[in-house]
């Protein structure tokens, strides 16, 4: 991805290549072209299929990320202190084997499980079963990359801190965190990009992301190519998107420090 | 604190499961020495000084710091710990903040001193170790003469009764040891207590008012530098003395 945001020219380079490859995918002329966009998603507001489903993929991802860091950063921490100091032995037992089940099974089943199982005799709003899902499943992977940002911290600034006399959470809060979040951030904002495309499985249980907008465009007018062509432009845009945004601030992280 | 003993092992052992890195330590350190701890690589001596301030728990035998014993589960080290200064062979200093904060960070979370104080203090120490300059800096944008000089500037605003050095100039390139050397000399001749690590046999022979030679787990001899460098009793300190120079 590095390489589209250095020069704004190579951006705009790649813009109108996505757009030619777009356009020549559907293999029409530029007249049936616009009819078929005109039929899939003008006609009858058939847009708003997409737009109300890029919504709802929006608060499920968000939220579902925050649920994800805040969990992860809580597991992250158990683990490494278990490992450091040897403490918290039950709760590390219960990380350990939450995130090999979370990380052992398919998110799609979990989603399932956990829509159809164990909120079954409640109703329940879909886009916050979806949230519960996917943030319960990222928290482990987030957890896993923190933990991993936290064991490359070398092990003499943990001493620096006991050697001035300062209490393990002050060291952790305050001097190792800082320093292995900003070591993974990348990895996390990775881990961001893949859940806001996980999401695309929503659909599973009855709820209306992106991609199941597409789809009920298509149950619509029987033609597959134009709204998933769309739904896939639109996640790449914003995968690119927020890529762009991490390359940034990994590079105004780096002007601050080194 | 009988006759100014600032710390005090009895039957110190530290053992890495099976294998026995230290045996039955019994020192006296007082107040005002100097100490130079030297041996052969491997032979317990960065453990001896690590366990005098816990970064390695000792398996046996008990630690005294000013009359508190510390090795009791019941004292609280956390108030001992301020008052023992460390400097660490590869600096450690905190990579994420200022050299400024890094010597203010610990001084004010224990309420010693105000934000205005400690500032003032981290000042005073920068121009003491001549880096004035660089409060505003980073970390890795010093040499690592400048980030020694940096952690023992850390070390001193505690206001310790004691500072460990553990092999401080071990990481430096050449050219950079006598700066680092030369701060811990006037740190001696202004009557800090100073336990120190070292393979810099002239600087323990110079500044040192004691000498330890630690080998095969344990203090085999213990004296004044006259002593222990220039009529070494062991053979073993003398074929070391003989590699060493």
């Amino acid at each position: 991805m590095k390489c589209f945001n250095k020069k704004p020219k190579k951006k705009i380079i790649f813009i109108m290549m996505l757009v030619i490859s777009v356009f020549s995918l559907t293999g029409c002329s530029f007249k049936e072209f616009s009819d078929k966009f005109n039929d899939n998603f003008i006609k009858e507001q058939r847009y708003k299929y997409i737009l109300d489903g890029l919504g709802n993929t929006f608060i499920i991802t968000i939220l579902a990320g925050l649920i994800g860091v805040f969990l992860g950063f809580i597991l992250a921490v158990i683990r490494v202190t278990h490992d450091k100091k040897g403490s918290l032995k039950i709760l590390n037992l219960v990380a350990k084997l939450y995130l090999t089940i979370i990380r052992g099974t398919p998110v799609m089943v979990q989603l399932m499980i956990i829509y159809y199982v164990i909120f079954a005799s409640v109703n329940i709003n879909k886009v916050l079963v979806a949230v519960i899902a996917f943030g319960l499943n990222s928290a482990a992977y987030v957890a896993e990359i923190i933990r991993s940002g936290i064991m490359s911290i070398d092990v003499g600034q943990f001493e620096a801190g006991h050697s001035l006399g300062l209490k393990y959470s002050t060291v952790m809060i305050s001097i190792i965190l800082p320093q292995a979040l900003k070591n993974v951030l990348p990895a996390l904002a990775n881990e961001f990009i893949t859940l806001l495309k996980e999401t695309s499985i929503s659909g599973y249980i009855g709820l209306s992301d992106l991609t199941r907008g597409g789809m009920i465009i298509r149950s619509i007018t029987y033609e597959a190519l134009f709204p998933l062509l769309l739904v896939a432009v639109i996640y790449l845009v914003l995968v690119v998107g927020l890529s762009s945004l991490v390359s940034k601030l990994e590079r105004s992280l780096k002007k601050n420090e080194r | 604190m009988k006759d100014n003993v600032i710390i005090h092992t009895e039957h110190l052992n530290k053992s890495y499961g099976k294998e026995v890195v230290l045996e039955d330590i019994n020192i006296d350190i007082k107040k005002g020495e100097v100490i130079a701890v030297i041996g052969p690589s491997g032979c317990g001596k960065s453990t001896f000084i690590r366990t005098l301030n816990l970064l390695e728990k000792p398996t046996g035998g008990k630690i005294f710091f000013d009359d508190i014993c510390i090795t009791d589960k019941k004292t609280d080290i956390y108030d001992v710990l301020p008052k023992m200064g460390m400097v660490f062979q590869q600096f450690n200093l905190f990579n994420n903040m200022t050299i400024e904060k890094n010597i203010t960070f610990a001084p004010i979370k224990h309420n010693l001193m105000s934000e205005e104080e400690a500032k003032a203090k981290a000042a005073e120490l920068l121009e003491r170790v001549g880096l004035s300059d660089k409060g505003n800096a980073y970390p890795s944008q010093l040499s690592g003469g400048q980030k020694q000089r940096v952690a023992i500037a850390r070390a001193l605003a505690m206001n310790p009764d004691i500072i460990l050095f553990d092999e401080p100039t071990s990481a430096l390139d050449p050219e950079m040891v006598n700066e680092v050397l030369n701060i811990m000399k006037e740190l001696a001749r202004g009557g800090m207590t100073m336990v120190i690590v070292t393979h810099e046999i002239g600087f323990a022979r110079e500044v040192a008012s004691r000498v330890l030679f630690i080998d095969d787990k344990g203090i085999k001899e213990d004296g004044t530098p006259k002593e222990v460098l220039d009529n070494p009793k062991s053979e073993r300190l003398k074929s070391f003395l003989d590699s060493v120079l």
